[in-house]
């Protein structure tokens, strides 16, 4: 059963409707391959919704590609500058447009999925932990790979910066690594812990609109604000991911900065 | 926490990688190339359009040029014009005022003339006059009448004393 966002659900009867709730997986349709899960769930819907409607975007959307774009194409060719500005402007101009179809995917699927996620009785499959995490291990992964087919032991001096003292490598560079082996995390954590605790407390602010009766209008009112704000949120999570991709691609690329 | 359910990762991680490598599969081939091509057609036609306005601007400043220059001849052209007509004019009129004063002076030559005539004529005709009103005089003073030669000589030597 899908859950929602504007805790009417929370309140009506069903009494296992916690905060959280929105956030359970829900198998559709159980799928086994070879002992491996890949039932079709909630979570999996949204993901198909998001590919669709970004390819219904940048193809139907797009039109015949008029000279002058129409609103659906203009954000289609603003988010293509946006996304190709960015890494020109971070990575820098060789080899960089290489990325530009995984940049553009990455900040697409986010972006929708964020979005897509505040409409009631949706789900936010980048709540879950596992997805963020997912998504910034690839980044890590071939970012690192990237840095040493580059670089090849080179790649080593980038937990020692230049200009340091030898003796100051002992301090510095297991700071470096520890560093270097946050990125992941942070990257995930960032996204995942932002989308889940706006949906929380829309939830929960919800509930309260149907405990106060007449006073529930003012976390109505809250609510109003708070789902523009985790609108700005939305899209901004997914522009810092986006944006700390290109960074870590540029490190790779030129190692000291 | 649904977050935290290990049982559900595979399903989710799954259809991340099913979707996410269909999407890049997506954009690579169709959606950024289609993108691209849009974005690319709109700049070469403003390009060429600025180049076309760049040429434009060429022609019409040339055709000012050549404006002005056909403008500048046509008021040397006109200025020759007027100082030809001018000196044109002036030379007839010079010739005019000359053929003028000749017939003027002329006139005034035989206007003299005639005054002379008229003059001594009128001489000639107060001798006669004086003559006879001597005769007249002496007759009514002297009751004798001189002759007319007489007279004559005695009023020219008088007239010639006067002179």
């Amino acid at each position: 059963m899908a859950t929602t966002d504007n805790g009417a659900a929370g309140h009506n009867g069903d009494a296992h409707h916690g905060p959280l709730d929105q956030f359970a997986i829900n198998r559709y349709v159980e799928i086994d391959l070879g002992g491996f899960d890949a039932s079709f769930t909630n979570s999996a819907l949204m993901m198909c919704v998001t590919v669709i409607i970004i390819t219904l975007l940048t193809t139907v959307g797009m039109g015949r590609g008029r000279m002058v774009p129409g609103r659906v194409q203009s954000i289609v060719e603003m988010s293509y500058e946006m996304i190709a500005r960015m890494l020109g402007d971070i990575v820098g101009g060789r080899g960089a447009q290489k990325f530009f179809p995984f940049v553009f995917s990455l900040f697409m699927f986010l972006l929708l999925g964020n979005v897509l996620g505040l409409i009631p009785y949706s789900f936010t499959f980048t709540s879950h932990i596992i997805v963020t995490l997912a998504f910034a291990l690839v980044v890590f992964v071939g970012v690192t790979i990237l840095a040493i087919v580059i670089h090849k032991h080179r790649f080593l001096t980038f937990f020692l910066p230049p200009g340091v003292p030898m003796w100051m490598a002992p301090l510095l560079v297991p700071i470096e690594v520890v560093s270097y082996m946050a990125r992941p995390i942070s990257l995930s954590v960032r996204l995942f812990a932002n989308m889940m605790a706006g949906h929380s407390i829309l939830h929960v602010f919800g509930a309260f609109v149907f405990v106060l009766s007449f006073a529930g209008v003012l976390p109505f009112a809250f609510i109003v604000a708070l789902y523009g704000l985790e609108l700005l949120v939305a899209v901004l999570q997914a522009y810092v991911f986006t944006i700390l991709t290109c960074l870590y691609i540029r490190d790779a690329i030129e190692l000291h900065h | 926490m649904p977050q935290l359910e290990m049982g559900d990762y595979a399903p989710q991680i799954f259809w991340l990688v099913v979707t996410f490598v269909a999407l890049m599969l997506i954009m690579w081939s169709v959606g950024l190339p289609r993108i691209r091509r849009v974005i690319e057609a709109r700049e070469n036609k403003i390009s060429e359009d600025l180049a076309d306005a760049e040429s434009a601007k060429g022609r019409a400043e040339a055709a000012l040029k050549a404006y002005e220059e056909a403008l500048a001849e046509a008021r040397s052209k006109a200025h020759g014009v007027l100082a030809e007509t001018q000196a044109k004019l002036s030379a007839e009129a010079d010739a005019l005022r000359a053929e003028l004063d000749a017939d003027l002076e002329a006139r005034a030559a035989e206007a003299e003339e005639r005054i002379q005539e008229t003059r001594a004529q009128a001489l000639a005709s107060l001798r006669d006059v004086a003559g006879d009103v001597a005769r007249a005089a002496t007759e009514r003073l002297v009751g004798t009448v001189p002759s007319e030669a007489a007279a004559r000589s005695a009023v020219e030597a008088s007239m010639g004393e006067g002179r």
